[in-house]
């Protein structure tokens, strides 16, 4: 028992996925080490300390564990815990006392500590997963390391927008990137700054960064690109932003100042002691049963799997005609070759490594040699993500959308199949079948997305390939429960379940039926497996996973056909549709071409409209181009669109040419044209011109109206609409405007056709939110009164109150007659409205054009808002009409809800008359994180199903590409052309 | 509503069907239960929880709702599918407040889970006081308002002798030992029929004000933390994970406002409306009336806590009202609405510097009132702390604990012992 040594500290810092252990002697840090845990953290924090036994013996030990994976440690070994914010507050007082903000990424957790003027420590709440998992995450999407990924960024010629606010969100922007043959070094600095713009809104929330910053953690400290994109964007100076060299030891150094504070003194062998028994100790952890019960269970499952299969012939012994399918998927790329009997002669499945011209352009390549003379390829087909760029690379005969792909290969299988579910690295795709016509799609959100590639890159942070990873699966005996939700918080449950010491096997068993139950409660939202239907074929590369299979199985209790080429069925899929077209000559790339093939990609903004969509010009050596990233083919040479069938167009231009012209010497009122503004703007403009001010609309948004005030949002889980609103109010204020007006509305216009007439909460008193968070306000004369405006005189009473009289000078009477104008401007503005609509509707039938009824709130229309998909609908060839312009030609209609929102009565008026007309389809926009569309959404769909039509929805966020939405389009006119050939 | 196809509570069902109460506030609602019974419904308070509650209502509402929602709805048909209960004669009640956030589809959210469930026949009661959903089997008639407002009382001075009682109680769990008594005691008092004067409820107020200040308090308190927010998931344990019971593990003391403060704020929102919009002209004198009678109510509580005891006695709500003002408009009133932030205030005012904000992910009026204000109440109070935690189905425990316990490390560091 000696006791006699000089005292050290020792701080521990154990975060989601690295340990990190420093020693030190006074001032002095004599040891330090970093290592990942692999969720061994137990077992990693007594490896730590015995592989620092020579500093350690004889010593007078006192220690400090932190970190958000060290809390579970510390509380079992009963050692010391200090939070991790704190711990690192506490160094940086010590170290670098000046600095006024900490900006510290980990593994999977961002943190801003403001040290001056009011401490305050923020830290990423539930809806912002991590950023160095998020970092590695998409490095292995690149198919590149990570020190790559950032050599790469320090190269880039352009940013591409992508949003910041999870990790899943912005793999839906890249992933797109990628396929459409973005430059890897654009990317990669695109990537930096998605997480550069993540920390600022959802952390600082508010407040401003500036002063000395001091940036910490793993990604901060290796990777010198997201190091730029941070002092870049935050405007720093060199002696401004600090990078200490002990960036990735700053908590486990924080924690020692706090080992040293301690009382407590432990000898070396009773530390490691008490240690080993941590790692042996037990604890309770949420567990499901086991996916087989017995091995018995297991053969029978993998007897009956196997024998779903197609037949394969041997390409070298065929001779004959053949039919290629291409499935250029988001993360993988699919070939098949089959002969007339529909027998699989070749076939190729893997990662398409981030570039999948190369890899069709080699696999094609080796398929033309295959065939030689012999064996004549008759006709082609693509499909998936990178429809588009392959079909013109290749001179591929056609394209299809994907769930068109899936439907047919299934239907060799399972000739009555009815529901098709595909979870593949992205997206999750489900297709149900009526009638032998896809009768509803529903694909994943982009909230959920990512669960198929979600298992890889967590298998590969753990230390195993995705197949060993998924046979451990098998043998879990408690699965633990993750829960159902997206994989960022599926990322905080596995942090949690580690550090309660569950098995690898359990993990991986959890993470397959986690993968599941978010397909089946999120996206499908079944109750019972009879919804879902009879014959059921899943497929895709996921279930290429046994242990996801048998989760899918065992959560629907029943059994379900998975074809022994579930991971190919698109592209298998897709040569039967090229067998379909009966084509005799195919114009697929012949083997001479191939040879000569090259591929460039490059950049650029297009000038058609304000959208300035970021194009990517990919030029192929026999000159042929192809243009992606558009959001409509106005300036590309394919398709012109109708511009004149597109009522949110005519919105727009209405709103924009609403204020009359300045007139010399009058004040100018400016207002934030975004939420409900998009509706009432008539009435305020017409009331304040009406009172002798020039009104200034702050116009439509763009990505930068949202950069300009991102830095005030308060909440970062409220909508974008919402969001913009800050930008708006930063723009109005630089045009110094002589003051701002956006009226708080409990309630809305009463059209008499619900049960109340209220705005959401956020349309209602957001402007009030504004008010309290936004500085830049104390400098202007901000108006934000609460008002009612069921009633003309009592509107005037209640401006007259609360407008400032030295301002507007106005008698009641003269108020009045103001209030009046503007009510004549708002109705005035409906009739145009209802006229237009009339117009619109009646051309289109003259055309006989398919008429959308893109069903939203009346701010859907702005261009930052709905991304143009509007643009989108119409390039497909339909006429685009809005849910309040057909509301009214029906009155109160019945609902299974309360129907107490005056914009949403507007929404089930108009799918009840929607459905009455043969030629309307009703597309229904959601705002991600609107809360009240979790009611309406359900509500919609009843009223469209009922009466026996396809409901799409599109939710829709700061995600500027319309990939998934094409294809929801798509599949929508595949399936409306299958209904019809039918009838 | 489609009141047509509304399965009506009705009188002939009123003689032998359980009417089921989901949990939020245990102690209130077990009050309530027993004081229906008074009046021939023969109510249960529900008490299942646990996963299966959660898991049972992501099956039947959607994910994106509220988790309130999913949680009330997880209760009724977890407890309608245990077996426990003839589903024929049963009947689910729950309360309505028909304010413009979405809460007030609770009810009709319900009612589509019980159509999956396979339980459409089943009557939903709305405890309503604006006349929605009307049914011809229950009624409220004046003596059980009277009734009803006595629980809300009698819960609220329970609370919160209880929670400062834990705050400096020298034995852990002499104060929830207490509080437990004195539950059963007036489940007994109100579930028993005949005359229940307010003198009566008075000296009841006295006895037990008496007895919590007989506990054995140390003079150093522990670290109080306000808790506000969301009504529900404030309240409700199997929400919030337990959360009072948490602080207390971690050494600190849990404080909140009472129930009354809402049905105060409800009524007075509707007299602000009044005001500035002109609205509710028909029923403002019975409003005022109500004002009067619920603020007299509050204020016979602080006497006697005052004259009883040293304990701190609920801020009067005129006082809230004004200590708010500076803060945000009046005019916030959907879910919780600017009383969400008075309390922020009031628990600052008493010198609880330290605040939680519990809210649903993806609560509406809460992006305004929650985290919209926090920068407001910070700037004015520097040395506050606030969090804000959202909880729903799949939020980790510990990121949510991460949380807290920067919070409490924080309040440490500003009060060292």
């Amino acid at each position: 028992m000696q006791q006699t040594g000089r005292e050290i500290n020792v701080g521990v810092d154990i975060g989601s996925t690295t340990a990190k252990l420093v020693i030190r002697d006074g001032d002095n840090v004599i040891y330090k080490k970093y290592e990942r845990h692999y969720s061994q953290v137990r077992q990693k924090t007594l490896e730590l300390i015995t592989q620092a036994e020579e500093y350690l013996k004889d010593k007078k030990i006192k220690i400090a564990i932190s970190g958000s994976a060290g809390m579970g440690v510390a509380e079992i070994a009963r050692l010391q815990f200090v939070q991790e914010v704190y711990a690192t507050f506490a160094l940086v007082e010590e170290k670098e006392p000046d600095t006024e903000v900490v900006i510290e990424l980990g593994g999977e957790d961002a943190k801003i500590i403001f040290l001056k003027g009011g401490v305050d420590e923020r830290m990423n709440g539930t809806c912002a997963g991590g950023t160095g998992a998020f970092i590695d995450q998409m490095a292995s999407l690149l198919n590149v390391t990570p020190d790559e990924l950032d050599e790469m960024s320090l190269k880039c010629e352009k940013v591409y927008p992508i949003a910041s606010r999870c990790g899943v969100f912005a793999k839906t922007d890249i992933q797109p990137l990628i396929n459409q043959g973005v430059s890897k070094n654009d990317i990669a600095a695109s990537i930096y700054m998605a997480v550069v713009n993540q920390t600022i809104t959802g952390l600082a929330q508010g407040r401003k960064i500036k002063g000395k910053v001091m940036f910490l953690g793993g990604p901060l400290y290796y990777n010198k690109g997201l190091r730029k994109a941070f002092k870049e964007t935050l405007k720093l100076e060199d002696e401004n932003a600090i990078f200490p060299d002990y960036a990735l030891y700053a908590v486990a150094l924080g924690a020692s100042v706090f080992a040293e504070k301690s009382e407590k003194t432990y000898e070396y062998d009773k530390l490691v002691e008490m240690l080993k028994e941590t790692v042996a100790a037990k604890r309770e952890v949420a567990s499901m049963s086991a996916l087989f019960a017995n091995d018995e269970e297991l053969a029978e499952f993998k007897d009956r799997h196997a024998k779903e299969t197609v037949d394969f012939k041997d390409i070298a012994s065929y001779s004959g005609d053949a039919y290629l399918g291409i499935d250029c998927g988001s993360t993988t790329t699919k070939l098949v070759l089959i002969n007339d009997k529909k027998e699989i002669l070749w076939h190729y499945y893997n990662s398409n490594k981030g570039n999948p011209v190369d890899v069709v352009k080699e696999k094609l390549t080796e398929v033309r040699t295959l065939c030689g003379d012999k064996i004549k390829i008759r006709a082609s087909a693509v499909t998936g993500y990178g429809e588009q760029l392959i079909l013109n690379a290749f001179h591929v005969d056609r394209g299809l959308v994907e769930t068109m792909a899936h439907f047919m290969a299934s239907k060799q299988f399972l000739p009555n199949v009815d529901f098709i579910l595909d979870i593949g690295g992205q997206d999750i795709k489900c297709i149900k079948i009526k009638n032998e016509a896809v009768d509803s799609i529903m694909l994943n959100e982009a909230c959920s997305s990512g669960c198929g590639s979600f298992i890889e890159t967590f298998a590969k942070s753990m230390g195993y390939d995705s197949k060993e990873f998924s046979k451990l699966g098998l043998k879990g005996n408690a699965p633990v429960d993750l829960g159902s939700r997206c994989t960022v918080f599926m990322n905080s449950s596995i942090k949690q379940a580690q550090k309660d010491g569950v098995s690898v096997e359990n993990i991986s068993a959890g993470i397959s039926v986690s993968v599941i139950k978010n397909a089946i409660y999120k996206v499908i939202r079944a109750n019972s497996p009879t919804e879902l239907g009879e014959h059921i074929v899943v497929q895709g590369g996921t279930f290429l996973n046994d242990a996801v299979l048998r989760a899918f199985e065992n959560e629907i209790g029943k059994h379900v056909v998975r074809p022994a080429i579930a991971g190919i069925m698109g592209a298998y899929g897709a040569a039967i549709y090229s067998m379909s077209l009966g084509l005799e000559e195919s114009t697929l790339i012949t083997l001479d071409e191939l040879k000569e093939f090259t591929h460039t990609s490059k950049a650029s903004v297009c000038q058609g409209c304000t959208n300035h969509c970021a194009l990517t010009i990919n030029i192929f050596s026999d000159g042929g181009r192809y243009i992606s990233g558009n959001r409509c083919e106005k300036m590309t040479a394919k398709g012109k669109i109708d511009e004149k069938l597109n009522l949110f167009e005519f919105k727009r231009q209405y709103f924009m040419n609403l204020c009359a012209p300045a007139k010399e010497g009058q004040k100018v009122i400016g207002m934030p044209l975004q939420l409900g503004m998009y509706d009432l703007a008539p009435l305020w403009v017409g009331i304040f011109e009406n009172l002798g001010f020039n009104v200034k609309l702050s116009g439509l948004s763009s990505r930068d109206t949202y950069l300009l005030g991102q830095d005030s949002i308060p909440s970062d889980t409220v909508c974008y609409p919402a969001k913009i609103m800050h930008g708006h109010i930063e723009l109005l204020v630089r045009d110094k405007v002589d003051a701002i007006f956006a009226p708080c509305l409990t309630y809305n216009v009463d059209e008499k056709a619900g049960d109340n007439h209220y705005n959401c909460p956020v349309v209602a008193y957001y402007p009030e939110l504004l008010r309290v968070n936004m500085d830049i306000l104390k400098d202007v004369e901000y108006l934000a009164p609460f008002l009612s405006v069921s009633d003309e005189a009592e509107l005037a009473r209640e401006l007259s109150v609360n407008l400032p009289a030295d301002l507007i000078k106005a008698d009641k009477s003269r108020m009045l007659e103001a209030v009046k104008a503007g009510f004549k401007k708002y109705h005035k503005y409906k009739e145009d409205l209802y006229a237009e609509t009339e117009r619109i509707i009646a051309r289109a039938r003259e055309l006989n054009k398919k008429i959308m009824v893109l069903a939203g709130r009346p701010y859907h229309i702005d261009p930052e808002i709905s991304h143009g998909i509007d643009l989108l609908a119409c390039s497909l060839g339909f006429a685009v009409i809005t849910e309040e312009s057909i509301a009214p030609r029906i009155g109160k209609v019945p609902t299974n809800v309360l129907n107490q929102w005056t914009f949403h009565q507007r929404l089930y008026r108009a799918a009840h008359y929607a459905v009455t007309q043969k030629d309307m389809e009703l597309v229904q926009l959601v705002s991600f994180g609107c809360g009240i569309d979790a009611i309406t959404t359900d509500e919609v769909r009843s009223i469209v199903e009922n009466a026996g039509r396809i409901y799409t929805q599109i939710k829709i966020d700061e995600i500027n590409n319309l990939s998934a939405v094409n294809i929801r389009l798509r599949s929508l006119l595949g399936a409306l052309e299958m209904r019809e050939g039918k009838q | 509503m489609n009141d047509a196809e509304r399965i009506e509570f009705t009188a002939e069902m009123k003689k032998d069907y359980k009417i089921l109460i989901p949990t939020m506030l245990p102690r209130h609602l077990k009050m309530l239960a027993s004081l229906m019974r008074v009046y021939g419904y023969d109510a249960e308070l529900l008490e299942n929880s646990g996963r299966e509650v959660i898991e049972t209502g992501l099956k039947y509402v959607h994910n994106d709702t509220c988790y309130p929602a999913t949680l009330v709805v997880g209760q009724f048909i977890n407890a309608l599918q245990s077996g426990k209960y003839d589903v024929h004669k049963t009947a689910l009640f729950f309360t309505q407040t028909g304010g413009g956030c979405r809460a007030s589809n609770y009810i009709s959210l319900i009612r589509k889970a019980l159509k999956k469930a396979g339980y459409g026949y089943m009557p939903v009661i709305s405890l309503n006081f604006v006349g929605m959903e009307k049914n011809s089997g229950f009624k409220l008639s004046p003596p059980m308002v009277r009734r009803m407002l006595y629980s809300v009382l009698y819960g609220d001075v329970i609370m919160t002798l209880t929670n400062q009682a834990k705050a400096m109680e020298v034995h852990r769990g002499d104060a929830e030992e207490k509080a437990d008594y004195w539950t059963k005691k007036l489940v007994d008092q109100l579930g028993k029929p005949g005359l229940l004067s307010y003198g009566k409820i008075k000296n009841t107020y006295r006895e037990m004000v008496r007895d919590f200040a007989s506990i054995s308090m140390t003079k150093d308190s522990r670290i109080k933390v306000g808790i506000v927010g969301e009504i529900y998931v404030k309240f409700s344990p199997l929400a919030n994970r337990n959360l009072e019971n948490y602080l207390i593990s971690e050494g600190a003391a849990p404080v909140m406002a009472g129930l009354l403060d809402f049905l105060l704020f409800y009524v007075y929102g509707r007299i602000i409306e009044h005001d500035m919009y002109r609205t509710h002209k028909k029923s403002i004198a019975l409003l005022k009336i109500a004002y009067k009678v619920f603020e007299r109510k509050q204020k016979d509580i602080i006497n006697i806590i005052k004259e009883e005891s040293d304990f701190e006695a609920p801020t009067p709500f005129a006082h809230t009202v004004e200590l708010v003002k500076p803060y945000i408009s009046l005019g916030v009133k959907m879910g919780e609405g600017w009383l969400l932030v008075a309390e922020m205030i009031e628990h600052i005012d008493k010198g609880t510097n330290n605040i939680i904000c519990t809210q649903p992910f993806g609560c509406l009026p809460n992006h305004i009132v929650g985290k919209g204000v926090m920068k407001i109440v910070k700037e004015k109070n520097p040395g506050v702390n606030i969090i804000a935690i959202d909880y729903d189905a799949s939020a980790s425990e510990i990121n949510q604990q991460n949380r807290i316990k920067l919070l409490l490390a924080n309040a440490k560091n500003e009060n060292p012992e």
